[in-house]
């Protein structure tokens, strides 16, 4: 990681954003946290974390590797309910509704709420197959439904120029950034309200990320975006707003250029400037 | 320490003992396979070749000569002693060892038996005279001899050079009638006899029922008088066959002058081997194969083919492999998919993977105890009262046999799907979850689809495990002669509750039940040969669709 000389973290001018003068007081709330404790057993991961992600931004979850930001995005799809011995405590409100009431529809959160992995995971199935995956699953079968959907996904995901003469080889001849974006494409192809994204670049090279970057920008107008990285510079890069998380608490959240030019808490100071992480 | 030593020590570490143990481990187990095969081999097929028949005389000393014919099949050393131990008047002085040859004479109706032991050194004139000829007939074996004469309806129609010809024209025209003859028994006469069988069993349910009043009795008589009227004609015809195929008949006569007639209906085929060119033989050879692996076994299974054994194993297989994998692969998913992970999944898992070792023959037992007596007994009495005293399915058969070999092959289908199953990655399961899927609906679209190579192994295994079991099968459904096939015309085509043949209960009875066991022993190589292959044909096929599957389901290189 590169270390600035300046006193206070990263230089955000120095990576070519202009300052958004962003306020989250003044956002509509996509989802709420009033207050979360999860458990792996006997084991806490999260202590009482409350934030407020807001509707149509890129919110980061920074943070050193165990911190609980895998954890706490896992928690917004349910997908926590996969693990053995996992326990959650508390409430998330999705638009105003707790997922996790009882008779919440499992299946159908996940469709409003996509997630993509840190590696990438195409099925053994056609490009064309991968992004109607989702349609398929919700009965959708009419070919010019499906057709569409596929070339608004890729294009979407920018991967349309790439891949549109050979839609029906198998998505396992992909490179793996190409890999990733139709793992994007095939999430966004079912349209949802909140886009998960679990360390999206960690398993691709430089100009994959580069991509996947100027994507996820694109992305913003349409989606609320959730980003788990553990490359700062990206956070900055992307993100409006961040979560620093550390030993399964959230230390501070704010605007992303106010928390890396002037954290409020000592600990993400630390962090950003590389003292520890 | 010495410089030796050192270099020892130097090779030691280098490996090369390792890779050199390995390898020969290897060789070894190379070696052993393809000797099993060369010796199955060589002595199953050797069977079918036109050996030279040899014409000698036999003086067995103080006694008259004696001419014999027929085919050398075994030679060994003896020591003189033991020879002359065995009352034979074997002269004192001489080698220390004398050869004993094993005579195949045939013309068992006029010898009383196929083979005879001769001593090498009391045959003289040893000859292989063109005209001497080998006729293989429907029952007592082959008879060796000079053909004589051609009689159609006794009366006399070629003799001397030109009777062989006539001989075989004549013999194909038997060989159609027999075709006819078999086809209008079997079939046709087979399909009347279902039919007159259908009406008694509906008849005594009637009976049984109460119902059988007089408006029921007298269609069904109708019906049965149109059997009956059917069965009629086809009686005429068939005598009428029998008739023809009896007509000729040839003189044959013997090395030692006597002359035998033979109904040349009772005649398969006539050869004479030391007339033969090498494309003869080779064309002859192709024959008898041919026969082998097509026709129905005679004589006791020491002659003819093995036709319904082949049958009875691969149609057993598949039923076995359409009940098992479904059912394995079920339950291979609860126990990896749907269990709870803990002690008792465990101890499940651990229980199916010893039933695995658990002996044949116990799965016989059980199958005989369980499947035949209560589940097929109570079928019976349930579904069948009708047929009652005689079982329909409370006696041995296929379905049993299948049922058993099922069970049998169980545990390994479990075991190797579980494995692929958790071969998945969980990468995979999360994508899909993530995009709105089911649990159920992961399953179908991703991970079965891509375990379905691992399902693919775990079914070879079980072909390759239940293929070859012969004890348990003896129990529950194989039969030394079943008397039709479990798959014809006649509804409801596979007959399930019928007895059936295989290939490994055939090695065991013409091997070791067979009365002719000189003749028998290279049907046992021949028959062994068989089973192998047609393993490993069941088996290729099944590979051949696992790699395609893989193919397609290639799972991601991580």
């Amino acid at each position: 990681m590169q270390h600035q000389a300046h006193t206070h973290g990263i230089d955000i001018t120095a990576l070519g954003r202009e300052k958004q003068g962003l306020n989250l007081d003044t956002e509509t709330v996509a989802i709420q946290v009033p207050g979360l404790n999860l458990y792996y057993g006997d084991k806490q991961a999260l202590f009482d974390v409350k934030l407020k992600i807001p509707k149509q931004r890129v919110t980061a979850f920074i943070g050193p590797s165990g911190c609980g930001k895998s954890t706490l995005l896992r928690t917004f799809n349910r997908m926590n309910d996969l693990v053995d011995g996992c326990r959650v405590e508390g409430e998330i409100n999705l638009d105003g509704r707790n997922i996790y009431r009882k008779g919440e529809d499992v299946a159908e959160l996940r469709r409003r709420v996509g997630m993509v992995f840190q590696k990438p995971n195409p099925f053994p199935k056609s490009i064309y197959e991968n992004v109607v995956y989702g349609l398929r699953i919700q009965g959708i079968n009419q070919k010019r439904v499906l057709d569409e959907a596929v070339e608004w996904g890729l294009k979407s995901a920018a991967l349309w120029d790439e891949v549109k003469d050979r839609l029906h080889e198998s998505a396992l001849g992909l490179s793996g950034g190409q890999q990733q974006r139709l793992v994007i494409a095939r999430t966004v192809a079912v349209q949802p309200e909140v886009l998960l994204l679990d360390e999206p670049c960690s398993a691709l090279d430089p100009i994959s990320t580069l991509k996947v970057e100027e994507l996820i920008y694109e992305l913003k107008s349409k989606y609320t975006i959730v980003i788990v990285t553990h490359n700062m510079q990206q956070a900055a890069r992307v993100s409006d707003y961040t979560a620093f998380m550390y030993m399964g608490k959230l230390i501070e959240f704010g605007d992303t250029d106010r928390l890396f030019t002037n954290p409020e808490m000592k600990q993400t100071e630390d962090y950003i400037t590389g003292r520890y992480g | 320490m010495s410089v030796k030593n050192n270099s020892v020590k130097a090779w030691v570490k280098s490996g090369s003992p390792w890779i050199w143990m390995n390898a020969g481990a290897v060789s070894i187990a190379v070696i052993m396979t393809l000797g099993l095969l060369a010796v199955i081999a060589t002595r199953g097929l050797a069977h079918f070749w036109p050996a030279d028949l040899i014409e000698a005389d036999y003086q067995v000393p103080g006694q008259e000569i004696k001419v014999m014919a027929g085919e050398i099949t075994q030679l060994e050393e003896i020591p003189r002693a033991r020879l002359a131990a065995s009352g034979l008047p074997v002269a004192a002085e001489g080698g220390e060892f004398m050869t004993r040859e094993l005579f195949k004479v045939g013309n068992r109706d006029l010898y009383g038996a196929d083979f005879t032991w001769v001593v090498g050194e009391w045959l003289s004139n040893q000859r292989t005279p063109q005209t001497l000829s080998a006729f293989e007939r429907r029952e007592w074996g082959n008879l060796y001899g000079y053909l004589v004469n051609v009689k159609e309806s006794g009366q006399l129609v070629a003799e001397g050079d030109g009777a062989w010809d006539v001989l075989q024209q004549r013999l194909a025209r038997v060989d159609e009638l027999h075709t006819q003859v078999v086809r209008l028994e079997k079939k046709d006469i087979g399909r009347i006899n279902a039919g007159l069988e259908r009406i008694r069993l509906q008849t005594r349910k009637l009976e049984l029922q109460g119902e059988l009043d007089a408006q029921a009795q007298a269609e069904l008589d109708v019906e049965r008088a149109q059997w009956d009227a059917q069965y009629k004609v086809l009686e005429t015809q068939l005598v009428a066959l029998y008739g023809a195929f009896n007509r000729d008949s040839i003189t044959v006569r013997t090395a030692d002058g006597r002359e035998v007639e033979v109904s040349l209906g009772k005649v398969v085929r006539a050869y004479q081997p030391n007339a033969m060119t090498s494309l003869g033989k080779l064309q002859f050879y192709g024959a008898k194969l041919w026969e082998f692996v097509s026709d129905d076994p005679r004589e006791a299974n020491t002659e003819g083919g093995v036709f319904p054994a082949i049958f009875g194993t691969v149609i057993m297989t598949l039923i076995m492999a359409v009940i098992v994998t479904p059912f394995g692969v079920i339950a291979a998913i609860y126990l990896r998919e749907y269990a709870k992970q803990g002690p008792l999944t465990q101890t499940i898992r651990i229980a199916v993977n010893n039933l695995a070792g658990v002996p044949a023959i116990v799965y016989g037992v059980f199958g005989l105890g369980f499947f035949v007596y209560v589940l097929g007994g109570s079928i019976d009495r349930l579904f069948f009262p009708e047929s009652a005293p005689a079982p329909t399915f409370g006696t041995p058969g296929l379905l049993w046999a299948s049922l058993t070999l099922a069970i049998l092959a169980l545990p390994v289908v479990i075991v190797a799907t579980e494995e692929g199953l958790a071969r998945i990655p969980r990468a995979l399961r999360e994508g899909s979850l993530a995009l709105g899927a089911t649990k159920i609906e992961t399953l179908w679209r991703v991970v079965l689809p891509m375990a379905s190579p691992a399902m693919m192994t775990g079914l070879i295994l079980a072909v390759a495990r239940a293929a070859g079991e012969v004890a348990p099968l003896m129990l529950v459904g194989v039969v030394k002669l079943a008397p039709s096939l479990p798959l014809d015309g006649n509804y409801p085509y596979l007959h399930m509750d019928q007895k059936i043949m295989h290939l490994g209960f055939h090695i065991y009875d013409v091997g070791f039940q067979s009365p002719n066991v000189e003749a028998a022993r290279p049907l046992v190589y021949a028959t062994a040969l068989l089973l192998v292959l047609v393993i490993a044909i069941l088996n290729l096929t099944a590979v051949f669709m696992r790699n395609r599957l893989r193919e397609k389901y290639k799972a991601l290189d991580h």
